[in-house]
């Protein structure tokens, strides 16, 4: 029968907890730095616009997509009852994205850029994604090619839509001609290229940030409640609805912008249909729950994955709203965007990994349980009461600067404020923001001395688990 | 017009899965899908 592949899942586990760590460590000292500018210290290298791209890299691809390659590699072994294709890919897939980090890590602060948010890395850099990107497809679709039991789990379903949804995105956003070894040119001008940016930068937050993670909730969620999903059917309902309308909501980062009037308003309309799908899979996520609400009371770990639903339907009511151009129109280019962001990436993102990896790594460790339960529920504590710090600080300044800046003086048709008078009214939120970031850092540390102490503790009783037995009634074969 | 046609088959599609996956024949078969996750732990449900 053989043994599950885990050593890639706390590989990247591990690395999940550290690159959290790491990123959330950056976003801090630029949050500091807008309220502190001295804080960077006259170092190009240590400036914001060098520094927010290598916070919004670490934080997305390397904290999100070490938590999505250990999660994803475990469900798909699990629910295939199949040990991983190849164990030598799994590695170079590993190894591989460490590079592409540390790379990002360097080049980032060196001042390379290709000035794509959320693309800014160098042609080279990019070529090795691509590679490793489609070695992870490989090993991923292999691993549900040679599966032992007929049906595939709906988990795949997400995390399979969202490896080749990157892999098209990342290639067709990063076409560029070379002009050096760290410089290029984007083939795209114009209209056209920022339509292309932010067809890739939407579906980022679409099929990175959305679809994959949907796929942890399809399976930690059920497993730490010790339930099936709320609805099966409703969960491959909401799969094909997400997957046909994210595509499309892209414009909405173009509003008011040179970009034609019609892709405007398309981009605005998908954007609010969006809300079904996304609400019906949070809610299949949270009714999971019923019958069996009272572990709430007790389960830290499942507190973290309700509440990252809670987040997450917060922020996918917020950002159709946001789409509406009227509203855009206030929103658009203020802090309230950074808050949307925050609430999404801290509050839906962040905690439905942490609570997967804290469910996840007692199992790897053939360990009953975490370290220490209560340090998780501390944890959970600090994260939640951090990101609603930052959330609430962002929301307010941000339709503060939006109110300030379109304020006119009927008599003469002048502007009421100067832009330095909204910034100055902003001054105090940017510390409640570095508080509230704070905060949630200070959990990342609580999780990472939690991590390291169960590792310890489980020092010499790691084995390695045999894969379960092919269904008789669902063999393949 | 094909961009129609596209679309209005793509909407077909959509709402006959909907229909399919909501046959009651096919519950059983659904219903033993959404265990999976909980296969590998040995009576932890709570019923």
């Amino acid at each position: 029968m053989g043994n599950y592949n885990d050593k890639v899942v706390r590989q990247f586990a591990v690395m999940t907890v550290v690159w959290g760590v790491v990123g959330m460590l950056v976003g801090v000292l630029i949050a500091a730095q807008l309220y502190f500018p001295a804080l960077n210290f006259n170092v190009p290298w240590l400036t914001f616009g060098r520094l927010r791209p290598l916070h919004t890299n670490a934080v997305i691809f390397a904290f999100g997509g070490c938590a999505l390659f250990a999660t994803s590699l475990y469900t798909v072994q699990r629910t295939c009852h199949v040990r991983l294709l190849s164990d030598k890919l799994a590695a170079f897939v590993f190894w591989g994205w460490q590079l592409i980090i540390v790379a990002a890590a360097i080049s980032l602060p060196l001042g390379y850029t290709q000035g794509k948010e959320y693309a800014e890395l160098e042609w080279p850099i990019d070529i090795a994604i691509a590679i490793v990107w489609v070695s992870y497809a490989v090993l991923f679709f292999g691993t549900i090619a040679k599966r032992k039991v007929k049906h595939i789990y709906v988990a795949n379903w997400f995390y399979g839509a969202y490896i080749i949804t990157i892999a098209l995105l990342h290639i067709v956003n990063n076409l560029s001609i070379p002009s050096g070894w760290m410089t290029s040119y984007s083939i795209y001008s114009g209209s056209v290229d920022a339509m292309v940016q932010w067809w890739y930068g939407h579906n980022a937050v679409g099929f990175f940030l959305t679809t994959a993670f949907l796929g942890m909730m399809y399976y930690f969620v059920p497993k730490q409640a010790g339930r099936p999903i709320y609805s099966y059917r409703l969960s491959i309902v909401h799969f094909w609805a997400l997957i046909a309308i994210y595509m499309w909501a892209g414009p909405h980062h173009l509003m008011y912008t040179a970009l034609p009037d019609w892709a405007q308003s398309l981009g605005m309309v998908f954007s609010l249909i969006l809300l079904a799908p996304s609400w019906g899979g949070a809610i299949n996520g949270i009714l999971t729950l019923s019958g069996v609400w009272h572990k709430l009371r007790t389960d830290p770990i499942l507190k973290f994955l309700i509440v990252s639903l809670s987040f997450y339907m917060m922020s996918t009511f917020e950002g159709p709203m946001m789409s509406i151009k009227t509203v855009n129109s206030l929103s658009h280019y203020t802090d309230w965007t950074i808050g949307h962001v925050h609430s999404g990436a801290l509050g839906w993102v962040a905690m439905i990994s942490i609570g997967s990896i804290y469910a996840m790594l007692p199992r790897l460790l053939n360990q009953q349980q975490m370290y220490s339960v209560k340090l998780i529920d501390t944890h959970f504590w600090l994260h939640t009461i951090g990101v609603v710090v930052y959330i609430a600080s962002m929301w307010i300044a941000g339709v503060m600067q939006g109110l300030m800046w379109r304020a006119t003086d009927p008599d003469n048709g002048t502007l009421v404020y100067s832009f330095v008078e909204s910034l100055n009214a902003t001054k105090p939120y940017y510390l409640f923001r570095l508080g509230g970031g704070l905060i949630v850092l200070s959990g990342m540390f609580v999780m990472a001395w939690n991590v390291f102490k169960t590792f310890q503790q489980a020092r010499g009783a790691i084995v390695a688990q045999p894969v379960l037995p092919a269904d008789a009634a669902d063999a393949r074969a | 017009m094909v961009a129609g046609v596209i679309t209005a088959v793509l909407l077909v599609l959509f709402v006959g899965g909907w229909i399919w996956l909501w046959l009651p024949r096919n519950k059983p078969a659904l219903d033993a899908a959404a265990r999976m996750p909980l296969e590998d732990d040995n009576g932890e449900e709570t019923p």
